[in-house]
């Protein structure tokens, strides 16, 4: 049985069924609908405007690279205005990050924007090889974790950037909404369905902002708008973390796409609703539950292990909001009465003295000069 | 009895399944009836005899789980296009398959 014809422009065979609604679209017709539902979430949520300086969160994969490309097209077609900037993050992982980086250096001289490429070595002085040379290949994925969601503010700080769009998609979303649910952690769910969150940065004046602009585009019709429009992609695994995607959440997503695929977008928007009853979400470092690497793994372990990136909502004012909302509701783990202040070694937001990535760069100081005295002392094994 | 005939067509791994089978891009020669049975090649029994093949696997082990499930249908998150077209609009597994198909698996799965 031949496919039938495109439901939109009735004369070409449709080749695409979109999960969100079963319509069944031509080659063009998808490409043309995909871009112009990106434009509807960027004009209906006010993400860019006029003159504004965008950098884009670059990882050569086929997220951020779709994003650079629609981006660009959009910024052409509906003359936004805008300045786009590719920000690219290299964690120092050999025969990992090696290969997306030369796909990306490729996109900057493909769609013709500017590239800055910037290191975990440089900005932390240590790279995620020496990490795991460290602490082992067991619990790295926290420092990943920690180091990179400081890493692209800092990077757009340095090109006077106060805007950071990245290429979270509706599954990413959905998944971190399933793992906030396990979690039962309503105020983290409330920050990352959120489209925009905005990051306090290192200096007093400048607050970056960050964006989801295909926070309701499905990974398949990403994967489907690379393919058909021919974009040059890299896919990859991490090394230190090779089966990061066979997380459970994620899984759990695709199993309940296969049997009914608009419940991606029933889930993201349930979340968005479940974050509205916790009231605005606070401006804030975001979570960047999915996306990139290690996903499941480390959004688990982070979340566990550093609690002190969200501690603005304080458990008082988490409390005053449930009982607005008559919902008795005790926030978790989090401390009492934090306050939201900078790092006395950095300068980064945190709401302890220290901020969490300076507390892992002390410990691993400390095991490199422990280390050092073992070896002196002789001490082997 | 008689009835003999191969058809060749070609199978495509893209999108992070390139890492697990020793060839991105190949051409496949396979009988369009099976001798047993005498069922019609459909993508479902190509599906399996690439799952099955362990010279075609890097590591039959592991990877065989990335590429399908334990019923040997395509694991989630795996699109499979026929000719460029989305299987769902081709009977998925039921796609009768044609000299000269382009078949494409392609993984939603892997990172960047």
């Amino acid at each position: 049985m031949p496919p039938p014809p495109c439901a939109l422009c009735t004369t070409n065979r449709a080749a695409i069924v979109r999960p969100k609604d079963h319509s069944k679209l031509c080659k063009s017709c998808f490409i043309t609908v995909f871009e112009t539902e990106i434009h509807h979430t960027i004009t209906s949520n006010n993400l860019f405007h006029r003159g504004e300086r965008i950098a884009i969160g670059a990882s050569g994969g086929k997220d951020s690279t779709v994003l650079a490309s629609v981006l660009k097209t959009l910024n052409e077609r509906y003359d936004y205005g805008v300045e786009l900037t590719l920000l690219s993050i290299d964690e120092g992982i050999k025969g990992y990050r090696d290969d997306s980086l030369e796909t990306v250096k490729r996109n900057a001289t493909q769609y013709s924007m500017p590239l800055t490429i910037l290191g975990y070595a440089e900005l932390y002085g240590w790279t995620m090889d020496q990490v795991v040379s460290q602490v082992g290949k067991k619990g790295n994925c926290t420092y990943c974790g920690v180091f990179r969601r400081q890493a692209l503010d800092r990077g757009a700080a340095r090109l006077g950037i106060q805007h950071v769009v990245t290429g979270h998609n509706a599954d990413d979303v959905a998944e971190t909404v399933l793992m906030n649910l396990l979690r039962a952690d309503l105020p983290r769910l409330s920050r990352t369905t959120s489209i925009i969150t905005s990051t306090p940065s290192t200096s007093d004046t400048t607050n970056i902002q960050r964006s989801k602009p295909l926070k309701y585009a499905y990974e398949k019709e990403i994967v489907l708008y690379a393919h058909h429009k021919g974009l040059d992609y890299f896919s990859t695994e991490c090394i230190y973390s090779p089966e990061a995607f066979r997380g459970s959440a994620r899984a759990l997503i695709k199993n309940l796409e296969r049997v009914r695929p608009s419940a991606i977008l029933d889930i993201v928007r349930s979340g968005e609703d479940m974050a509205a009853l916790c009231g605005p979400a606070p401006a804030h470092a975001a979570d960047d539950g999915g996306g990139g690497c290690g996903r499941t793994e480390s959004s688990d372990i982070g979340g566990a292990v550093a609690p002190g990136l969200e501690v603005e909502i304080t458990s008082a004012t988490v409390q005053k909001r449930g009982k607005k909302g008559g919902v008795a509701y005790v926030a978790p783990r989090q401390g009492k009465g934090q306050v939201m202040g900078k790092c006395e070694v950095c300068g980064y937001l945190s709401s302890q003295r220290v901020c969490k990535a300076c507390v892992l760069l002390e410990g691993l100081r400390k095991g490199r000069a422990r280390r050092g005295v073992e070896i002196e002392g002789g001490e082997g094994g | 009895m008689g009835e003999k005939q191969d058809i060749k067509f070609t199978v495509e791994f893209l999108g992070g399944l390139d890492m697990l089978f020793r060839s991105s891009k190949e051409e496949l020669s396979m009988p369009t009836k099976d001798e047993l049975s005498g069922e019609r090649l459909v993508l479902s029994h190509l599906i399996q005899a690439l799952a099955d093949d362990g010279n075609r696997i890097r590591k039959p082990g592991t990877d065989r789980k990335l590429f399908v499930q334990e019923d040997n249908t395509v694991r989630p998150g795996i699109l499979v296009l026929i000719n460029e077209t989305d299987w769902e609009l081709e009977g998925e597994e039921k796609y009768e398959i044609q000299d000269g198909d382009h078949i494409i698996f392609v993984s939603t799965l892997h990172g960047g």
